[in-house]
């Protein structure tokens, strides 16, 4: 399989990225890390007339603490979101959501930009942004504009960027201290596209849980938030009897379709084992598998 | 340990290692594959070469319309739009059946097709072009007009009384009928007890790391084939070409480069490779195929695909008296040529309940075509799934009888006083070595302490299980595989070994190569056959025009015939070499012997090395007396005359632990006992064993070719076809015992199929060791966690 042919430019800036943009009289797609795209062109899926490399452009690469909030460059590579100490302090969720992402080659090419980008349900890293109540930047002709995790995931393989738009940053808001994140996933084999997938954000008051965010993968055509699995955790300990109440609460947020490897009522059974799990996990030690 | 005078004495139950046979050395290749260096079929770049690409059905049953191809030929870099009609005139048709399979039935085959399309990934316009790109940029402005036919996917479908025929002129969809009765299974289940299993084999295929690929090269000027192709078989393809083109096989010329695996499934004739070689004959021009990933999955061999029903009688104590085993198995819309469609289910039925002594047996087999890719011979053929359905029903009974699943096996195994065994389906076992196996495999686990583990751990809640399974393995093939029903596949094989002037040896043999070392081990039989350093021996494979036509690599015959062949080639040429020796050295041969490239004293004293013979031989035959020949080429062909198939067996253990809230299944060991008779090359014994138990393992849990109520193939990537990968695979032991043949003086037998032939068994077995606790089992390949939450009522 071959990619229908192309013309290719490699950008210096992203401004010269939105000229080029803006200049191509057919259709035109930015390439970053391109796991994505590229096999995409080989499959004759999608055959635009330009490829406007981004990938060295330096403005959207680092990862930084700045105006409270971890901002993360578009370019940054999933081998790198893996690595870093940065995220690993104030959004470790990535970390863990990184090593499940695929196998090492991929990682080292693939980029957080990309991977959202694309929107992928069943990718981990859309799910992480809304669980960390992310803001995606978004950079066009007109400027910078941010957009919340929540309202960036619109439909399958469908955000917020519009035509000849760049996303140039996420900007993951710091925690506070009582904050408690995981991301987990249950999948057939290590690397694989999860059957489903958790992200999950608890900032605790006390004993108890102030606020929940639950972003899963995998189980609808966006990453999917659990509205009334985290209402059955907020304001009350982090323990068998709120975790019991928030897996039985999950079955109303949850309406994923059969597929020809799993059908919709397994993969909502597994979401309630991952929740259990990862909310059990959450519980500082004190509560086992077994309990949840 | 030096063993004199070539060293193999194959007639012992304990055979002591020679200098090099027994030894477990690396593959000679394998440094330079891994170096990048490899030289496959798709690096093969001629002058003047084109690229073909097809279009392919989107349907899995249509009737061909117009086809419409005026604007792609006028396309850039585009030479030709070929379709069916264009090769009508030139390639005779071809038709999967052989005549021992008698009633076998089979639409013929063209290259490309004239009115119907019968499966989803059909090639139906081949467009060549200066480009792969081109010829693809063409293909998109190709239009076809289709008419939708009712496909027919399901087993039972496919036999239904008004099931769409997918071959018109046929009376039903069901290819092949057979029927094997030993004794009277009826008596035998009215007065026994019995257990009964409905088990279900998905598809899965290949996956080769390296595609089916092809270089046809005609030259009109000589009027010459060659073909540059990825296969196990050149010979084969060799006739094939010639015979279905018209050409005199003498000017039809196989090459078979580096082969990156094949697992049988680089033995078939594929439509694509017809289109390329006609290609080349229409347009006088090299012309280049490769097989991307997702043509693979819709046009490689599918394997499997089985619905077993099978019930076993047994009595109070255990004994096995009789199984009665129904077999439906679904091939795709034809049966494969050369080979058939119908040796796996075949082989099935002959192999269940193999290793045990049963007094009754009936089988039935039946074959049946649906619109799917075709299926046909893959590792292992038919063992994976006879192993299956006897071992479970084997456990099943022990659980009924409150036997352990090791003593109703060595309660019931063919015993070592009763060889030669002859099953009631008709094998005959010349020696096995199943308790011997049992009792290794048993030490080898501390089966008694894994039994104690999964106790103390059930109290924890964790579900690990254990399960073994015994195998009877196929090997060593006469013509009563394929020859006796017409096939031109020979079960001989032949070797040219030449000691060259600098006094090394040059090896051309039969046998091919495709990253198993079968060029490694014949190498190790010829160095030590001949008394040199296993360096100086140079292995020449796949290739028709240099090497001596035989059967090739497939059905685990690559030792066993392959080495034999090697072996007495080399005792000729040893031979030579002393005559001539002893012609110079004024000895008598039989006084000398050759050690480490040296003709020797018969107490080892050096007399001349090799290449002072050879430099004799070659430049001063004028020394030679004149009755002593000069010559030091030989040549040597062998085919197995003894038993039709010499039988290996063995047993698998596997570990595994239950997740029933997931339905994941973790595979925490693996364990092989083997015998595949004399072991050339430990090392890659083991590594036979060891990918072959990962193909199984595959085969148990992850690999599936799905299709949906259409006929469409839903999964052709490497994204939703999952292979096995290292990390969900587990540490694998492997013990061997060796009960060499007595059919040959080498005594090896195959081991290829080994590892695939009992894993995926074993592994069900222990699965549902895990799930009995709980009440629940499966019956379905592979064991996915929808299917084993299912079983648990989860869901």
């Amino acid at each position: 399989m071959k990619a229908r042919a192309f013309d290719y430019r490699r950008v210096a800036s992203v401004a010269e990225a939105l000229d080029a943009y803006a200049g191509c009289p057919g259709e035109a797609r930015y390439l970053a890390g391109g796991q994505s795209l590229l096999p995409a062109l080989n499959l004759r899926l999608d055959a635009p007339d330009l490829l406007i490399d981004i990938g060295r452009i330096d403005a959207l690469r680092g990862i930084a603490v700045e105006g409270g909030a971890l901002r993360i460059g578009a370019l940054t590579r999933h081998a790198e979101t893996l690595a870093s100490d940065l995220i690993a302090t104030h959004a470790p969720m990535l970390t863990e959501a990184a090593a499940y992402m695929a196998h090492p080659a991929i990682r080292n090419l693939g980029t957080m930009g990309g991977s959202l980008a694309l929107a992928d349900p069943a990718s981990e890293l859309p799910a992480c942004m809304r669980a960390l109540g992310a803001y995606i930047e978004i950079t066009g002709p007109a400027g910078i504009r941010s957009v919340a995790a929540d309202a960036f995931f619109r439909d399958l393989f469908e955000t917020a960027i519009a035509p000849g738009e760049i996303l140039s940053a996420v900007r993951v808001p710091l925690g506070r201290p009582n904050t408690r994140m995981r991301f987990d996933e249950i999948a057939r084999r290590r690397g694989d596209y999860a059957m489903v997938g958790l992200a999950a954000h608890l900032v605790l008051a006390g004993d108890a849980v102030e606020t929940a965010r639950l972003a899963f993968c995998s189980v609808g055509p966006t990453p999917v938030r659990a509205p009334a699995a985290e209402a059955a955790l907020a304001g009350r300990p982090l323990e068998p009897e709120s975790i019991a109440a928030a897996k039985a609460a999950l079955a109303g947020d949850l309406d994923p379709d059969d597929d020809d490897t799993l059908s919709a009522a397994a993969r909502k059974h597994l979401a309630g084992v991952l929740l259990g799990r990862v909310l059990s996990g959450l519980g500082d030690g004190r509560l086992t598998a077994e309990a949840a | 340990m030096r063993r004199r005078g070539g060293g193999v004495s194959a007639a012992t139950d304990s055979p002591g290692r020679g200098r090099y046979i027994g030894r477990g050395l690396p593959r000679p290749g394998a440094k330079r594959l891994l170096a990048g260096r490899g030289r496959y079929t798709d690096d093969v770049v001629l002058p003047r070469m084109l690229h073909a690409a097809f279009l392919r059905s989107p349907y899995a049953h249509a009737r061909l319309g117009a086809i419409e191809t005026a604007e792609a030929a006028a396309m850039p870099g585009v030479h030709a739009v070929l379709t069916g009609a264009d090769f009508a005139r030139i390639c005779a048709p071809w038709t999967g059946t052989l005549s021992h399979f008698k009633g076998l039935r089979s639409a013929p085959q063209r290259p490309l097709p004239t009115d119907r399309v019968v499966w989803a990934g059909q090639p139906v316009v081949m467009v060549v072009a200066e480009s792969r790109a081109e010829a693809e940029d063409a293909l998109e402005v190709i239009g076809i007009d289709f008419e939708e036919l009712e496909p027919v996917v399901d087993l039972d479908a496919a036999r239904a009384a008004d099931a769409p025929r997918i071959d018109a002129d046929a009376p039903d969809n069901v290819l092949f009928r057979t029927r094997i009765e030993a004794g009277s299974t009826a008596e035998a289940f009215a007065e026994a007890r019995s257990v009964a299993v409905d088990l279900r084999f998905g598809r899965h295929t290949a996956v080769t790391m390296e595609p089916r690929a092809l270089v046809a090269d005609y030259d009109p000027a000589e009027e010459r084939l060659t073909v540059h192709q990825s296969t196990q078989t050149p010979y084969q393809f060799q006739d094939i070409y010639a015979r279905h083109f018209g050409l005199s096989e003498a000017r039809v010329r196989v090459i078979a480069p580096d082969v990156g695996g094949s697992f049988g499934m680089k033995l078939h004739l594929y439509h694509e490779d017809m289109a390329v070689v006609g290609a080349s004959l229409l347009l006088k021009r090299p012309v280049k195929f490769t097989a991307d990933r997702m043509e693979a999955f819709a046009s490689d061999i599918h394997a499997r695909d089985h619905r077993v029903r099978a019930r076993l009688a047994f009595a109070e104590d255990g004994r096995m008296r009789a199984i009665e085993v129904d077999d439906v198995t679904g091939v795709g819309p034809f049966s494969a040529y050369p080979r058939t469609s119908a040796v796996e289910g075949n082989q099935v039925v002959r192999l269940i309940g193999a290793p045990y002594r049963l007094s009754d047996y009936r089988a039935d087999l039946t074959v049946v075509a649906q619109n799917k890719v075709q299926m046909s011979q893959y590792r292992a053929v038919g063992h994976p799934i006879a192993c299956a359905v006897t071992e479970r029903l084997v456990d099943l009974a022990a659980r009924e009888l409150g036997l352990d699943p090791f003593e109703i096996r060595r309660r019931n195994y063919v015993t070592d006083t009763m060889y030669p065994h002859r099953t009631p389906s008709g094998y005959t076992f010349e020696r096995l070595s199943l308790a011997t196996c049992l009792d290794r495999l048993h030490a080898l686990m501390d089966y008694p302490a894994l039994r104690a583990e999964q106790a103390a751990l059930r109290e924890t809640g964790i579900h690990r299980g254990i399960g073994i399974a015994t195998y009877v393995e196929i090997t060593n093939p006469t013509p009563a595989f394929y020859g006796v029903g017409g096939a031109h596949i020979s079960a001989q094989d032949g070797c040219v070994l030449k000691l060259t002037p600098a006094g090394d040896v040059a090896c051309a043999i039969s046998i091919t190569e495709q990253g198993q070392g079968s060029e490694a081990i014949v190498g190790q039989i010829v160095a030590e056959g001949v008394g040199l350093d296993r360096d100086r021996v140079r292995v020449l494979t796949g290739d028709t025009e240099t090497t001596p036509s035989g059967g090739a690599t497939w059905a685990c015959r690559g030792a066993g015939i392959g080495g034999e062949t090697a072996l007495q080639a080399a005792r000729k040429l040893r031979a030579r070499i002393l005559e001539i020796a002893a012609a110079i050295l004024q000895a008598e041969a039989s006084a000398l012997d050759i050690r480490d490239g040296a003709v020797t004293d018969a107490d080892g004293s050096p007399r001349m090395t090799l290449t002072e013979v050879a430099n004799l031989a070659y430049y001063r035959s004028d020394l030679l007396p004149p009755d002593v020949s000069p010559a030091l080429t030989v040549a040597h062909h062998f085919a197995p005359r003894g038993y039709p198939f010499a039988f290996t067996n063995g047993i698998h253990g596997s570990l595994v632990e239950v997740d029933p809230e997931t339905g994941l299944v973790r595979i925490l060991k693996h364990w092989v006992v083997e015998d595949c008779g004399r072991i050339i090359n430990p090392l890659l014994v083991d590594e036979q064993i060891r990918g072959g138990v990962v193909q199984g393992l595959g085969a148990a849990f992850f690999e599936e070719c799905r299709y949906g109520e259409t006929g469409q193939l839903l999964n052709g990537s490497m994204t939703d076809y999952l292979v096995p990968m290292a990390c969900e695979m587990p540490d694998i032991v492997i013990r061997h015992v060796e009960t060499p043949t007595q059919d040959t003086e080498l005594g090896a037998k195959g081991c290829g199929e080994a590892g695939t032939a009992a894993s995926s068994a074993a592994a069900l077995n222990a699965v549902n060791d895990a799930l009995l606790p709980l009440g629940a089992a499966v019956s379905q390949l592979p064991m996915t966690p929808e299917r084993i939450l299912r079983a648990l009522g989860v869901v």
